[in-house]
């Protein structure tokens, strides 16, 4: 058991915790926070995922001492109560069924448009692949990674040229 | 690259270094679990939580059923002149409660956004079954449209004493009631009432048939019904602020895992709670018979507890089921179930001694799971002798009747609060959580949370019934077909019924059995087609062992319409073939010649959609298959159709198959679909799109495969799911109104939730013909099955 710093969302905690105890439980039950979620415990699935240096990480295989760096759930993504573009597209595309995968499929998103912000059709469906969804709202999906793309481009100044690191 | 080689080597090193875990890569996917340890926060560190609602979790029994007969019961109208609806229904997330939203708008004549849906919690709102069967619009809205209406009629008359005016020279729209001749005169609906009941007693002798006196308007006055409106229930889904059934902590609450045995009719012989009292956290072993869970205070220590807990089990002396390669063979030499008999019409023997050409096949459907998104889970709360559990069961009302009986209590002791959670498919509609929950909370006192695990959800969930199905058909010399003969046999004896709490998993484990397991069924495809002898019989077999089995059948969205669905219309479309014949006309053909329905009311709607189908892929007339190309890729379109209840679909599939690898890929997909009356359009055609692609998923994806004592799918690889790498590049929906009188303003709306499943499977079958020209009698259509296949067959 030892001391833990956590920075999620930009606030920071301290946790006396077992190292290797997965970082969704911390998340969940000791922050209080319900975007990422339990759905496998496999890294099968991504319904856990939380996003740490710009990379979308299955929080239920993490093990809490391995995090280096700020954690962003879904409820970091949006700020002084406005949502994301990638958010804001899965409202205006109607993108969820049941909704409880949608957590993984937009911090999933989110991940590889702040990478790459002009995917190609096949480098989406690599990049989401492992983000499960068992209602198929994937074509939905799609459809709003595609609406958040054009979003985020119009309001880039570069006109959506920019590429950012 | 499998995707289990994704998983980082730093994590399963930080597991071996911690935990002496001597596992192998591929141990995270095939234990289910991280061996994990945690501090003991205690229960002093337990965060305090709200429950659902501060004032639900605090309030006492006993909790009375809501009378369905007071307007009170369904609709309660607040100061601010908003209203909020109560509605015995739960939404798996399909929308309905949105729609529900605008048809009691319409009919109480409030703004849309002024009102909200409160759904499915058995103390608050009337029990109208919760969610299945595609059900909430189809039957369950229209007790929610009378009750707006009537109370819509009785503010009216409220208003007319306020201001001194008759009913007939009053206005009325968005809650507020002018005088039509001086505007100026007004009151709202507020006004009127808030604070007040309305004190209205319904008549009507159930729920469904539930009425006032005002009658429901005709659909040219409903002004938000037929509008795309958003979901209301998406940005908190979107945002992280939605409360799920697996968000609600209670103080003192504790975590339980279970043992499944590690067989299926295992007898549990020894429990050596000594191997997990000293982990951290650790509170009890609770045990009966062969059920098995572990307490702990946090969740981790729950997880590892019961991987860690030693346990002994008895194996039966017979093996309970076939291995899954087995499985139809035995199911060709099982005695049915005595009690199923044929339904003839005209004289198939004769048309089949007369004909010109004999066809025969036989298909085979696997057992297929729900694999909820996430495992069954509930919490339960023992407090004030009373059991209050949050689930996101879809049958709330009978998940309440369950657990009053399975734990012996008053029925108005116990209740049952619905919250969102994983759509099911109808697994929730047999929850075991909430019942193991329930059983621990009594036993230890203490709100108690049960998750099921991955592989145990994915191993013991409830599975679709596996199914044969023979057929046999005859073609005269026109090419027509003049006599079927379709013999379905399902796997389907131990079909769980809705939360029973003598089925439901944990009873089972206890030693509860039934005389009789269930009847289970085996359904006859729903068309059309004029074929003047035909003979049919669904027939059901049992596997060896019926209790304490993994291989225990239940009700997977569109219940035994797939499976009897993707061998008729495959059928249909080899009897196409062999008269040479294109597999649209040959369709067409058989159902304008059809004169005994309802009507022609289904005939005309099942024609529409095959059209509206066929217009919108651009159906060239041809027979299958097409030539078969030369190249790797080899491509091909099919079609099929369906109804379930007066929802009529019609289905096309355009496929590249892989000729080297065996792969089929769905490149477009057509749905068209006439469910009567919409509600709202974007919302069903996103439904339509999701069902349409979870059929996708049954074709090419799903089976169980279990060897002869266990079931070893375990997770999303063994059992494996649609991907985003599957989708297709197009997907065309079409709300098709093939009404014979379009315009009648009292269209009924029919159910949406599961007819958009069944007919995909043929369609993704007779397209892989088409391309191919080889005929796959047996889904999944997976890479192996079909390269072999293509082999065989020297394509």
């Amino acid at each position: 058991v030892s001391k833990i710093e956590l920075k999620v969302n930009g606030h920071s905690h301290t946790l006396d915790v077992e190292p290797s105890t997965p970082l969704l439980y911390i998340l969940r039950n000791d922050l209080d926070l319900r975007g990422p979620r339990f759905g496998c415990g496999l890294g099968q699935c991504g319904a856990c995922k939380v996003i740490i240096n710009g990379t979308a990480v299955f929080s239920c295989i993490t093990p809490v001492s391995s995090v280096k760096g700020e954690i962003t759930t879904l409820e970091g993504l949006s700020s002084n109560g406005r949502l994301d573009p990638v958010q804001q597209a899965w409202i205006d595309e109607q993108a969820p069924q049941c909704g409880f995968c949608q957590n993984g499929q937009i911090m999933t998103a989110k991940a590889l448009l702040d990478k790459n912000p002009h995917p190609t059709d096949a480098q989406i469906r690599e990049s989401m692949n492992g983000t499960l969804c068992r209602c198929m709202s994937y074509f939905r999906v799609h459809s709003a990674i595609k609406r958040a793309i054009k979003t985020m481009a119009e309001a880039s100044p570069a006109g959506g040229k920019e590429v950012v690191a | 690259m499998s995707w289990s080689d994704r998983i980082p080597k730093q994590i399963e090193e930080v597991l071996v270094q911690h935990y002496g875990v001597t596992h192998r890569r591929g141990f995270l996917k095939s234990a289910g679990l991280l061996a994990v340890s945690f501090s003991a926060f205690g229960s002093a560190a337990i965060r305090e939580a709200a429950a659902q609602s501060g004032s639900a979790a605090q309030r006492p029994g006993p909790y009375h059923d809501p009378d369905f007969r007071q307007i009170d019961s369904w609709i309660v109208i607040h100061e601010n002149n908003t209203a909020t609806f109560y509605v015995g229904k739960t939404d798996p997330g399909q929308g309905t409660g949105t729609c529900f939203r605008q048809l009691m708008s319409d009919e109480l004549d409030i703004a849309f956004d002024k009102t909200s849906c409160i759904m499915g919690s058995t103390d608050i709102t009337v029990d109208q079954i919760g969610s299945g069967g595609s059900s909430a619009i189809e039957r369950d809205s229209w007790p929610m449209r009378r009750v707006a209406a009537e109370a819509r009629r009785v503010l009216l008359e409220m208003g007319s004493k306020h201001l001194g005016v008759p009913i007939d020279q009053l206005a009325v729209s968005d809650a507020l009631i002018t005088v039509k001749a001086d505007a100026s005169k007004r009151v709202t609906y507020g006004e009127l009432i808030a604070g007040k009941k309305f004190n209205v007693t319904l008549t009507g002798n159930n729920i469904n048939r539930v009425t006032g006196q005002a009658k429901t308007k005709s659909i040219p006055e409903l002004k938000y019904t037929g509008q795309s409106l958003q979901r209301d229930d998406i940005p908190p889904k979107v945002d992280g602020s939605l409360k799920w059934a697996v968000d609600v902590k209670l103080p003192g609450m504790v975590h339980a895992r279970n043992v499944k045995p590690p067989f299926a009719c295992a007898k549990l012989t020894g429990v050596d709670e000594s191997s997990v009292k000293t982990l951290p956290g650790f509170i009890k072993v609770v045990s009966k018979g062969n059920y098995v869970a572990v307490v702990c205070e946090r969740e981790e220590q729950a997880i590892r507890a019961a991987r860690q807990l030693k346990t002994t089990w008895e194996k039966p002396t017979t093996s309970p089921f076939p291995a899954s390669e087995n499985l139809f063979n035995y199911m060709r030499g099982a005695t049915p179930t005595p009690g199923f008999r044929p339904v003839v019409l005209g004289n198939p023997d004769a048309a089949f001694s007369g004909a010109a050409k004999i066809i025969e096949a036989e298909y085979e459907i696997p057992f297929q799971g729900h694999t909820a998104f996430a495992g069954a889970h509930a919490l339960a709360d023992p407090s004030n002798g009373q059991m209050t559990v949050y689930t996101n069961d879809m049958k709330s009302y009978s998940m309440r009747r369950g657990i009053a009986t399975f734990l012996d209590m008053p029925h108005d002791c116990v209740r049952v609060i619905w919250m969102m959670g994983p759509q099911g498919f109808g697994r929730s509609a047999a929850e075991d959580a909430a019942f193991e929950a329930a059983w621990i909370a009594r036993q230890i006192g203490r709100p108690v949370r049960v998750q099921w695990m991955r592989d145990e959800e994915t191993a013991w969930d409830t599975k679709s019934p596996a199914f044969l199905v023979k057929m046999r058909g005859a073609l005269d010399r026109d090419g027509s077909l003049v006599a079927y003969d379709f013999h379905a046999r399902s796997c389907d004896y131990n079909h769980i019924g809705y939360n029973e709490p003598d089925t439901v998993l944990i009873a089972q484990l206890m030693g509860s059995r039934r005389a009789r397991a269930a009847a289970g069924s085996a359904a006859m495809p729903s068309d059309m087609y004029a074929i003047p002898n035909r003979k049919m019989v669904g027939e059901v077999v049992g596997l060896p062992t019926v209790w304490e089995t993994p291989l225990r059948t239940g009700n997977l969205r569109d219940p035994n319409g797939p499976q009897p669905t993707f061998a008729a219309e495959s059928f249909i479309d080899e009897m196409a073939a062999a008269a040479k014949a294109d597999p649209l006309d040959f369709r067409m053909k058989m159902i304008k010649a059809g004169t005994n329905d309802d009507g022609g009311f289904r005939r005309a709607r099942s024609i529409a959609v095959l059209k509206a189908a066929a217009d919108t892929y651009g159906w060239d007339s041809r027979p299958s298959p097409r030539p078969t190309g030369k190249g790797k890729i080899l491509t091909g379109r099919g079609i099929a159709y369906s109804f379930r209840g007066e929802t009529v679909v019609a289905q096309i599939a355009e496929v590249e198959v892989n000729r080297e690898t065996g792969h089929v890929w769905a490149k477009r997909l057509v749905c068209a679909h006439d469910c009567g009356l919409v509600v709202n359009p974007e919302s069903l055609r996103h439904t339509i799109e999701c069902g349409t692609l979870h059929g996708l998923s049954r074709a090419i994806h799903e089976e169980v495969r279990f060897d002869t004592e266990k079931v070893t799918s375990r997770d999303w690889f063994s059992h494996p799911t649609l991907r985003h790498a599957d989708i297709p590049e197009r997907i065309d929906i079409v709300l098709v109104n093939g009404d014979p009188n379009p315009n009648r303003p009292d269209l009924p709306p029919y159910g949406a939730g599961e007819a958009s499943l069944k007919p995909m499977l043929a369609a993704i079958g007779n397209a892989v013909y088409d391309a191919t020209g080889v005929r796959i009698r047996r889904v999944p259509f997976r890479d192996d099955r079909v390269l072999a296949a293509l082999k065989a067959a020297g394509a």
